[in-house]
């Protein structure tokens, strides 16, 4: 008994120990941003690596995601709902929650592992501790620009997915529904918000940079060898898979 | 100069440090001998604030530098060029940017002006023309001599040189021994040179110094340890199986 108290309390305190490190390495990023305009150059670099990245994942998931949702609110609109709403409840779906939401995942997957594991292994090859002799600080030099990377392109991303997951709720909807063209978008239009974009967005843009501070914490931690780096890979991802439903939950009813 | 009174460092039950003291003048070229895994490599990176020790002071050019805030080890590490015995190259990027890199964010040089200085660097170490390269595309013995460019492309005060001929071949190891002569001679640099290799540091040493369980046992120009009595000592030289160390 006294062993689990203790192994509880060790964890919570590792716990606390992380959720301080995070945000003391989010003070250093923001202290860093002066520095980091005047080196952009590094910014762009990461924000094409996460685009390359993370796109062909992003449009595949959507596409069907898009497709899917448009068969289960035909399905459960069956007698009840007139099929004139199908582009409401897709576009409704698409925009607010599963976009972002599922954009975030495939990026974490992704983007958050590969950041990860490319610090892990320069953690323990001593690559850091080389950058640091030169006199460059990695947060500035290695963190930043993944952060700043993140919180943009995760809106783009979701803009992207946004629109063709609706491309893809619409193709199903005229292929397989027996719905015409024009009773889709007009369902798309009726309800259509402009704060459930916004609200969308927001979200992407918490994501993005849970998706890179995480990854890039998580590198800094690792000890070890590849195993280390394997390790701290699959808790980048896990973690910020986790941070993002959560974050998802805490926008969401913050916004509606 | 460094002076270093009564370091400790453990890693957990590896109490690999115990009460060291070592001082490095000026301009002199101090070689560190001791057994692999003795805890050389750890005592040099204490020296630029990689791993901060458990007790004990370091001071370089009179700044104690074991309290410093991250900021202040940045400030000091522009006095120090390290090559890493792993040589550490950033392997993102090719060997010219890995040269440079220090230049170009810590001078106002133009590319055009660090290109030349990498270029010089690259021709000191036997590697002209090799910029372009990917660490990846490199020997072991060339990783070494790139990483040892990137450690004197800033012309610093001090460079720690953590086993620089280890993995060259003999001619190569000779050319690095002269180098390292030279930039001392020339530049007035203060050398610190881990090696195992002990025809080059009789060679180089101003001072050589043994790391032995923790300590430094022994402190003398390179004659002094020819000529030792001390059985540790000799028996490192001699390079003998038997002996007070035991070759566990
Ligand atoms: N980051 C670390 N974490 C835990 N233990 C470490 C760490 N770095 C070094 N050690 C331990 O400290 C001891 C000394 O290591 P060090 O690398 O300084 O040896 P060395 O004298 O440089 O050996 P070699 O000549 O083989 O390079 C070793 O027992 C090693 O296991
Ligand atoms: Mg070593």
């Amino acid at each position: 008994m006294a062993n689990l108290l203790a192994f509880i309390g060790r964890k919570f305190i590792s716990f606390i120990e992380h959720v301080g490190g995070v945000f003391v390495l989010l003070g250093r990023v923001l202290k860093s941003l002066p520095w980091l305009f005047g080196n952009l150059g590094l910014v762009v670099e990461q924000m094409s690596q996460m685009g390359v990245n993370s796109l062909p994942l992003v449009l595949i998931t959507s596409i069907f995601t898009g497709a899917v949702s448009a068969i289960q609110a035909a399905y459960q609109f069956q007698d009840f709902v007139p099929m004139r709403y199908l582009g409401t409840a897709v576009g409704k779906a698409v925009v607010i929650e599963l976009g972002p939401v599922l954009t975030a995942l495939v990026v974490a997957g992704r983007v958050g592992a590969s950041i990860a594991a490319e610090l892990g292994t320069m953690k323990v090859t001593e690559q850091l501790d080389a950058l640091k002799t030169l006199a460059i600080d990695p947060v500035p030099f290695l963190v930043s620009p993944r952060f700043i990377a993140g919180l943009a392109m995760l809106p783009i991303l979701t803009i992207m997915s946004d629109f063709i997951a609706i491309m893809g709720g619409y193709t199903v909807a005229l292929l397989f529904l027996d719905i015409t063209s024009n009773t889709f978008l007009s369902g798309l239009k009726m309800f259509f918000h402009f704060r459930d974009v916004i609200a969308g967005l927001v979200k992407a843009l918490v994501f993005g940079g849970i998706i890179s501070t995480i990854g890039c914490y998580q590198g800094f931690q690792t000890k070890g060898g590849a195993k280390g780096v394997g390790r701290s890979t699959t808790k980048a991802v896990v973690i910020s898979m986790v941070l993002i439903l959560i974050g998802d939950y805490v926008i969401a009813s913050l916004v509606f | 100069m460094i002076k270093i009174v009564d370091l400790h460092k453990s890693f957990g039950e590896n109490h690999v440090l115990n009460g060291l003291n070592l001082d490095v003048q000026r301009g002199e070229t101090m070689v560190i001998i001791g057994r692999s895994g003795c805890g050389k490599s750890v005592l040099v990176k204490h020296m630029i604030g990689l791993i901060r020790p458990d007790q004990g002071q370091i001071i370089v050019d009179g700044d104690e530098i074991t309290n410093h805030r991250e900021e202040e080890l940045f400030r000091l590490r522009r006095k120090f060029g390290m090559l890493f015995q792993s040589a550490a190259l950033l392997d993102s990027m090719t060997v010219g940017e890995n040269v440079g890199l220090g230049l170009r964010y810590h001078t106002s040089l133009d590319k055009e002006a660090i290109q030349e200085r990498v270029k010089s660097k690259l021709a000191l170490v036997g590697l002209s023309g090799m910029e372009c390269l990917e660490p990846a595309e490199l020997s072991g013995g060339m990783k070494k001599r790139v990483g040892l460019a990137r450690a004197i492309a800033m012309d610093p005060k001090y460079v720690i040189y953590d086993e620089p001929t280890t993995g060259l071949d003999p001619i190569m190891a000779d050319v690095i021994n002269e180098l390292i002569m030279r930039l001392q001679r020339e530049l007035s640099i203060t050398s610190i040179v881990v090696t195992h290799d002990i025809a080059s540091a009789t060679k180089i040493a101003d001072r050589i110094s043994m790391l032995h369980e923790g300590k430094i046992i022994f402190d003398g120009t390179a004659e002094d340890v020819l000529r030792s009595t001390n059985p540790i000592v000799e028996q490192f030289i001699k390079g003998s199986a038997t002996g007070p160390i035991k070759p566990v």
